[in-house]
C-alpha cells in the first residue's frame, strides 16, 4: 500500500509540472500582456501613457524575458518562498487574494455537498426499490427538470421571485450592514439566511443527477443473487438493503469525490456571478479577462494540485470501501 | 425411511411472471411432499420452473413473477418469544406474514444457489455473511457466532477455517465458495435444505465432492434435501425420491428405484432414453426428448406435454388436463394413459419399443 502511494504521488509531481507549464504557456499565447491591456484601457479612457513607464512595468513584472525564463522565476519563487507572484491588477500579493475569498468558497461548496447527498440518496434509494410507483416517477420527473434547468437562469428566476414578492435583495451572501463587519453572531446568523438560497440553487443539479445515479447503480444491484442469498437468510428487508446492494451502489461514488476538492476552490463560477457571491469563481472570471497572468496562473496551478490529490484521496477512500479494490492494490 | 413426518407440502403452487409481452406460468400447479430426512430430487428440462418452484417455497420470487395461488405448508417457526416446539404445527408460507417467513427462511429451510460466485456479497467477509444467519436467528454473542461459523468451515471441509474465515469470496475458489454456501445454509440446523443446482457452475471434479460433501452432512445433521438438478444421473446417485417436472407442473413423483426403472409418463419415459450410457457404439445417435419445450407465451391446451408426447391420444389429451393420480405402489403420475376412465384400450406403460 506505502510503494502504492509513492508510486502515485511522484507521478503526481510530474502532472503537476506539465500542468504548470501547459497553463503557463496558453496565459501567454493571447496577443499583448498585462501592460498592453492596461494601455488599452488608458486610452479607451482618453489619457496617454508615455512608453517609458510601460516599458518600466514590463521590466518589473519580467514581462520582455523569454517564456523559460518567465516561468522559472515563477516556479522557483513558489517552490521556495510560497510566492505565487503578484495580481496586477489587485495590486497584491496572489496568495492573500485567493485564501480571502477560499473560507467561503469551501464553506459553500461542503454544505452543498452536504445538502444534495442528504436529499439525493434518501430519494435515490427509494426510487430505485420502488421502481415504477408513482414516488418514483415523481422523483424522475423532479429528476429530470433538475437536470436540465441550468443553474443560472434558476438563481434569476429566484432572485425576480425574491425582490418583486417579498422585496428582498437575495444577492450575495451577507446584508449590506453586515458586509464589512468583523465576523460576530449576528453575522454567522446573516450568513445562513443569506446561504440558503445558494446551497439551494447550485445544489440543485447535483441533486437531482445523483438522485438518477444512486437509482441507476442500486437497480443494477438490486437483483443479484447475493441479494437473494441475504434475504434467504432471513433478513429483514430494509436491513438487507443498507447492507448489501446500497453498499455496493456506493462504490463508483467513492471514486468521484475527490473530484470535489477542486470544487471547493473553484467557487461555482456563474452563479456567484449572477448571485453576486463573494468567492472565489468570480475573481479567477476577472483575472483571465484582464489577463492577469500570475493570479491565473497560480489559480489553475492550485487547482490542478487539489484535482490530483483529490483523485489520489479518491482512490485511497474506494480501496477502504471496497476490498476487492483494496486486494488489487496489496497484492502488487 | 418413507415413513417420516411431512415437514414441507407444495399443493397446487402457481408462479406467474408477468411481462410486457403476456404471461409466462412458470410454474402452474406444482405439487410435492418432503419428509424428515429424506432427499427429493427435482427434474427436468432448463426452464420448465424448477428454480422458480424452488424460489417459491421460500416466497424468494420477485416482481415481475408473483406467487398466485397455491400452498405451501412447512412446520411453523419457534419463534424467539421461546414458546415451546409445539409439535408439528404446521403455517402456510402463501398466507403468513412476512415475519414468519422470515423466521422459517435460514432457520428452518435454508437455501443453496447454483452460482457460488455471484451469490456472496463481495464486499464482506464469508465469515461475516455466515455468522449474520446465526446471529439473526439465534440468541447468541458474536464472539459465539465466529467460533460456530469457523467450525462449520472447518465441517464443510474448507482448509485453515481460521484464516478462510476472514476471507472474502473473490480470494476463494469456486468450490470452496460453494462449501462456504452450505457451511451458511447448515448455520441453523435447518429441517431442509433446498439447493438449486449446486454444482452446475463447478468443474466435474468439484462436483463429486460437493455432492458427496451433501450426503455426509445430511446423514450427519438429519436434514431433508430438495436437489434441484437437470442431471437425472445425480438424482439417480442422491435421491430417495423424485419429482420431474415439465413447463412447471409435476407430472411424477414415486420413489428414485422405482420411477427410474419403470418411468410411467411418457416424458420421463422420454429423458431417460435421452441419458448417454457408457458402451453405446460410436455411431449410435442419441436419443434427446422430440421437439423442443414450447415457446412460453404459447403453452399447449390440455396436457402440456401433449405436443411431443409419443402417446398422445388425439381429442384427449389436448383437451383435458390430466389429474394427479396416485398408483397402487403410491407412485403419482398426471397423464391421462392411468386414468381409469381413459378407455381401457389405450396401451399403458412400459411400452419401451415404441420409439425404437
Amino acid at each position: 500500500m506505502l510503494s502504492y502511494i509513492t508510486r502515485r504521488v511522484a507521478l503526481m509531481l510530474v502532472t503537476l509540472a506539465a500542468v504548470s507549464i501547459t497553463t503557463f504557456f496558453i496565459i501567454g499565447l493571447p496577443p499583448g500582456d498585462y501592460v498592453s491591456t492596461l494601455q488599452a484601457q488608458a486610452e479607451s479612457r482618453g489619457e496617454e501613457i508615455d512608453q517609458q513607464r510601460l516599458a518600466q512595468l514590463r521590466e518589473r513584472y519580467g514581462l520582455d524575458q523569454p517564456f523559460i525564463a518567465q516561468y522559472g522565476k515563477w516556479m522557483s519563487n513558489i517552490l521556495v518562498r510560497g510566492d505565487f507572484g503578484e495580481s496586477f491588477a489587485w495590486n497584491k500579493p496572489v496568495s492573500s487574494l485567493i485564501w480571502d475569498k477560499v473560507g467561503l468558497s469551501f464553506f459553500l461548496s461542503v454544505s452543498t455537498l452536504l445538502f444534495v447527498w442528504a436529499v439525493a440518496f434518501p430519494i435515490g434509494v427509494f426510487s430505485a426499490v420502488r421502481q415504477y410507483s408513482a414516488g418514483d416517477y415523481v422523483a424522475t420527473f423532479f429528476g429530470f427538470v433538475g437536470m436540465a434547468v441550468p443553474e443560472f437562469m434558476l438563481a434569476l428566476v429566484f432572485m425576480y421571485i425574491g425582490m418583486r414578492y417579498f422585496g428582498q435583495d437575495v444577492g450575495g451572501l451577507f446584508s449590506r450592514e453586515y458586509m464589512d463587519a468583523v465576523w460576530n453572531f449576528g453575522k454567522v446568523l446573516d450568513l445562513l439566511s443569506h446561504l440558503w438560497l445558494p446551497i439551494l440553487i447550485i445544489g440543485m443539479s447535483g441533486t437531482a443527477g445523483t438522485i438518477r445515479i444512486t437509482r441507476a447503480n442500486l437497480l443494477d444491484e438490486l437483483h443479484k443473487p447475493y441479494v437473494v442469498t441475504a434475504r434467504a437468510k432471513g433478513l429483514p428487508e430494509w436491513k438487507l438493503l443498507l447492507k448489501y446492494p446500497v453498499r455496493m451502489s456506493l462504490s463508483p461514488f467513492f471514486s468521484t469525490v475527490g473530484w470535489l476538492l477542486p470544487g471547493l476552490i473553484s467557487g461555482e463560477t456563474i452563479i456567484s456571478i449572477v448571485l453576486s457571491l463573494p468567492t472565489t469563481g468570480p475573481l479567477l472570471f476577472g483575472a483571465v479577462l484582464s489577463q492577469d497572468m500570475y493570479l491565473v496562473g497560480s489559480f489553475i496551478l492550485i487547482l490542478s494540485t487539489l484535482t490530483v490529490i483529490g483523485t489520489l484521496l479518491s482512490d485511497l477512500a474506494l480501496a477502504w470501501w471496497d476490498p476487492r479494490i483494496r486486494h488489487r492494490y496489496e497484492g502488487g | 425411511m418413507a415413513t417420516g413426518e411431512t415437514i414441507l407440502r407444495v399443493k397446487g403452487l402457481k408462479t406467474h411472471i408477468f411481462l410486457e409481452d403476456g404471461v409466462v406460468r412458470a410454474v402452474d400447479g406444482a405439487d410435492l411432499e418432503i419428509r424428515r430426512g429424506e432427499t427429493l430430487a427435482v427434474v427436468g428440462e432448463s426452464g420448465c420452473g424448477k428454480s422458480m418452484m424452488a424460489r417459491s417455497i421460500l416466497r424468494l420470487v420477485d416482481r415481475p413473477a408473483q406467487i398466485v395461488d397455491g400452498e405451501i405448508w412447512v412446520r411453523r417457526p419457534p419463534g424467539k418469544g421461546g414458546n415451546s416446539d409445539g409439535a408439528a404445527e404446521m403455517v402456510d408460507l402463501v398466507r403468513a406474514d412476512r415475519r414468519v417467513v422470515r423466521e422459517v427462511r435460514g432457520k428452518r429451510i435454508a437455501m443453496v444457489f447454483q452460482e457460488p460466485m455471484t451469490s456472496l456479497s463481495p464486499m464482506h467477509t464469508i465469515g461475516d455473511q455466515i455468522a449474520e444467519v446465526i446471529l439473526l436467528h439465534e440468541q447468541v454473542t458474536k464472539q459465539a457466532a465466529r467460533r460456530r461459523t469457523i467450525e462449520l468451515l472447518g465441517r464443510v471441509g474448507i482448509p485453515a477455517p481460521k484464516v478462510r474465515v476472514d476471507s472474502y469470496p473473490f480470494q476463494l475458489s469456486g468450490g470452496m465458495l460453494q462449501r462456504a454456501m452450505i457451511a451458511m445454509a447448515l448455520s441453523c440446523n435447518p429441517e431442509l435444505l433446498i439447493a438449486d443446482e449446486p454444482t452446475t457452475a463447478l468443474d466435474v471434479t468439484t462436483q463429486a465432492q460437493i455432492l458427496q460433501l451433501l450426503r455426509t452432512l445430511q446423514k450427519e445433521y438429519g436434514m431433508a434435501v430438495m436437489l434441484i438438478t437437470h442431471d437425472l444421473g445425480v438424482a439417480a446417485q442422491m435421491a430417495d425420491q423424485v419429482a420431474v417436472m415439465y413447463l412447471g407442473v409435476v407430472v411424477e413423483r414415486g420413489d428414485i428405484v422405482s420411477t427410474f426403472r419403470s418411468p410411467l409418463h411418457p416424458y420421463t419415459q422420454a429423458l431417460l432414453r435421452s441419458v448417454p450410457k457408457l458402451g453405446l457404439s460410436a455411431g449410435a445417435r442419441l436419443a434427446p426428448v422430440r421437439g423442443m419445450v414450447p415457446h412460453p407465451y404459447q403453452r399447449p391446451s390440455g396436457c402440456p406435454f401433449h405436443t411431443r408426447c409419443d402417446s398422445f391420444m388425439a381429442g384427449k389429451c389436448d383437451l383435458t388436463v390430466p389429474e394427479l393420480l396416485r398408483q397402487d405402489d403410491g407412485r403419482e403420475v398426471r397423464c391421462l394413459l392411468y386414468d381409469g376412465t381413459a378407455g381401457a384400450g389405450a396401451v399403458a406403460p412400459g411400452a419401451e419399443g415404441r420409439n425404437a
